[in-house]
């Protein structure tokens, strides 16, 4: 066990060696984000409920529940492969999303339509629209594949009791529907506590905290709440994650069109 | 009674934690005509209507096998063709390593565009109960999918037949005469032939979609007949001109055997779906081919609010030459969706199909929202312009009896413009 933790070390070091010399704050930005994305590696699959609260102005609520299998990428160039089942609300109850992600083109996604027993490919290149009326854009649910941002460090902060890396984020893709995020990073475990996202126009969108973090095998940091604000419209929305369970024996047969017909 | 009662809650409370799921829909309908009715039998502008679709179901063994139990019921105020019930699923699906079987009564949909349903064979249409005919009635079968990395093939054996359902007498929109309920087979086994289906599925990853499938059994589409008249009939109608009174003239749908190859073709890039289907068919008079092609694209964010407007243009063709068959030939389906991303999921459909050769024109509106959880409401609408009235059952004989094959079109419909408010409620 030991020397596996070591080889890892090593592999580490190797790849990321620790720089004496003067770094860019692009360079550093760029290592934080790639030593982010190495602690979330190796996860194999993992399977989640969530609870989505949609709030309006007015404080009006509406609740969506959903269920999220994935399964890590084998290859390289590969991205995860996910499946989202929706529950709630009823109307939807059955209605079933699959995703081939990939690091560097968009991604794959089918949706089925329980009622006409139809599997329908998903063509709209969707990035910044609502993803089911909430807070949350379809790109700010997928993952954050390093390649698909550029970065800047910007400076060490006090965030509670820990000690944060603050750095932008600027998406790659001419589709997103930011210009660039400020994320907050803790120097401890790399986890996510802040998120300030920046439209088209350059001004403050919205605003994500991630909280009540848990550690699941030793290893994975995933947080229970994720609360989003639009600044822009006062609406908000929260995610309550729950029953996180890792190695659930999933692999690449669960995530074909025949399993997503049979999801619900 | 009360006993029992308390026995079967008992029984059923294992049942439940045991994995079994029990879910369904009821909905409201409520339809206005704003054409007078060409037929005497259907002559109201008002219609009410309500359906049941409960769900049972059940999974074990680590969900790899799965049951399903779904009926359907339908009660029409003024169709008693549509007052009519079925049983949409009743199935067992087992999860094997690199297969799947499922057997017993299942919908099956095959198909990439949104104008016809050219490729979709399994299911017959329900067709009165949706005058889209997207709704199906259940087929029994067992059906053996192979996954492959080089694709997915699906068998089929389909032991028994269903027929189409058709609107009555007193049913708004009706075909011009009636349809009997004594239907012909060109099989000696009627409606208890065993067809077979394949269909082989791949994707790849460079945005392309393929399948291939092949029918061979009784066709789902009957060519409709009118029936053969009477002696004294044939002599009214060729020295009256008309049908002597108290005939009773009927359509006999006759249903051949056929094989159909279908191919179904979609290409992604860059937001643009690219769609084809075709198929080949023969058995029903001289071989056939038609086509459905087109694009879907999605303007997102319009206008910078959270809005998407969706485009859906297609081509229909088919070179049938029988006017019996299908109204349609060499049409132009233009689609649009209005989708607000809304906490409610509010959207508007617009939907014209253009008959380039008679000029006719079908024309469908919907917009539907979510209220709180479990209630979905829509508003829809259907109209069909530049389409003759209907021809009458002593005219469409006199046309056969001159061996004047017009295409009946739109004509059968025509005159049945209505507008729909539904609600649904999901438990």
């Amino acid at each position: 066990m030991t020397s596996r933790f070591l080889t890892a070390g090593l592999a580490l070091a190797i790849a990321f060696p620790v720089t004496t010399i003067a770094q860019t704050p692009e360079e550093k930005g760029l290592e934080i984000a790639r030593e982010a994305d190495a602690r979330g590696n190796g996860f194999g699959d993992f399977q989640a409920d969530m609870k989505m609260v949609l709030i309006t102005q007015r404080g009006d609520q509406a609740e969506r529940e959903l269920r999220v299998k994935t399964l890590e990428a084998k290859g390289e160039e590969e991205g995860d492969k996910s499946l989202t089942i929706f529950d709630t609300p009823r109307d939807v109850r059955g209605t079933a999303m699959l995703t081939f992600s990939y690091k560097t083109k968009d991604d794959d996604q089918w949706l089925y339509l329980p009622a006409l027993r139809r599997v329908k490919t998903i063509a709209s290149r969707n990035k910044s629209g609502p993803f089911m009326g909430s807070e949350f854009s379809f790109e700010d649910m997928r993952g954050q594949e390093v390649e698909k941002y550029t970065y800047k460090y910007l400076r060490d902060e006090a965030c509670g009791e820990l000690t944060c890396y603050v750095m932008e984020r600027y998406p790659t893709d001419k589709h997103s529907g930011y210009t660039k995020m400020v994320v907050w990073l803790d120097k401890d475990e790399y986890r996510t506590w802040k998120v300030d996202y920046y439209d088209r126009r350059g001004s403050l969108l919205k605003t994500l905290e991630s909280s009540d973090y848990s550690q699941y095998k030793d290893k994975f940091w995933q947080p229970a709440k994720m609360s989003m604000v639009n600044h822009q419209t006062g609406k908000a929305t929260d995610l309550f994650w729950s029953n996180y369970q890792y190695d659930t024996g999933l692999s690449e047969a669960d995530f074909n069109q025949n399993s997503l017909k049979r999801a619900r | 009674m009360k006993k029992n009662l308390i026995t079967a809650s008992l029984l059923a409370m294992p049942l439940i934690s045991m994995g079994w799921e029990f879910r369904g829909e009821v909905g409201l309908e409520g339809r206005y005509f704003t054409q007078d009715s060409p037929y005497p039998e259907a002559d109201y502008s008002t219609n009410g209507s309500a359906y049941l679709k409960p769900e049972i179901l059940h999974e074990w063994n680590d969900r790899d096998d799965l049951f399903t139990f779904i009926p359907y019921a339908r009660v029409d105020e003024h169709d008693s063709e549509r007052t009519h019930w079925d049983i949409r699923e009743l199935s067992w699906i087992h999860v094997g390593n690199g297969w799947e079987s499922r057997v017993g009564i299942r919908k099956v949909f095959w198909g990439v565009t949104e104008g016809r349903h050219l490729v979709d064979i399994i299911n017959q249409t329900d067709q009165v109960d949706q005058v889209d005919g997207e709704e199906k009635l259940g087929q029994p079968m067992i059906n053996l999918s192979l996954v492959r990395d080089w694709g997915i093939v699906d068998l089929f054996v389909l032991p028994g037949f269903r027929e189409r359902t058709f609107a009555g007498e007193e049913g708004r929109p009706r075909t011009p005469l009636p349809v009997s309920d004594d239907a012909l087979y060109e099989s000696s086994r009627e409606d208890s032939r065993v067809d077979f289906a394949i269909r082989f599925q791949q994707y790849f990853d460079n945005g392309i979609e393929l399948a291939l499938s092949h029918f061979s059994g009784t066709s789902r589409d009957p060519l409709l007949i009118p029936q053969g008249l009477s002696q004294a009939e044939l002599i009214a109608l060729a020295t009256t001109g008309a049908l002597p009174a108290g005939s009773d003239p009927e359509f006999t749908p006759l249903y051949n055997v056929i094989d159909q190859t279908g191919l179904e073709l979609q290409y992604l890039q860059n937001g643009w779906l690219w769609k084809l289907e075709g198929i080949s068919r023969s058995g029903q008079g001289e071989r056939f081919n038609a086509l459905d092609g087109g694009f879907e694209y999605t303007q997102v964010g319009l206008f910078g609010s959270a809005a998407d407007l969706g485009w859906i243009v297609e081509y229909i063709w088919e070179d049938r030459d029988d006017s019996l068959a299908s109204p349609l030939a060499s049409d132009v389906l233009l689609g649009t969706r209005f989708t607000f991303n809304d906490v409610a999921s509010t959207e508007i459909l617009a939907g014209i199909i253009y008959d380039t050769e008679e000029e006719e024109k079908a024309i469908s509106l919907e917009s539907s929202r979510r209220f709180g959880n479990n209630l979905k409401a829509s508003l829809e609408a259907r109209f069909y312009t530049d389409a003759a009235d209907p021809r009458s059952p002593s005219a469409l004989y006199r046309d056969i009896l001159r061996n004047v094959n017009t295409n009946p079109g739109l004509g059968p419909i025509s005159r049945s413009d209505f507008v729909q408010a539904e609600v649904v409620y999901y438990f």
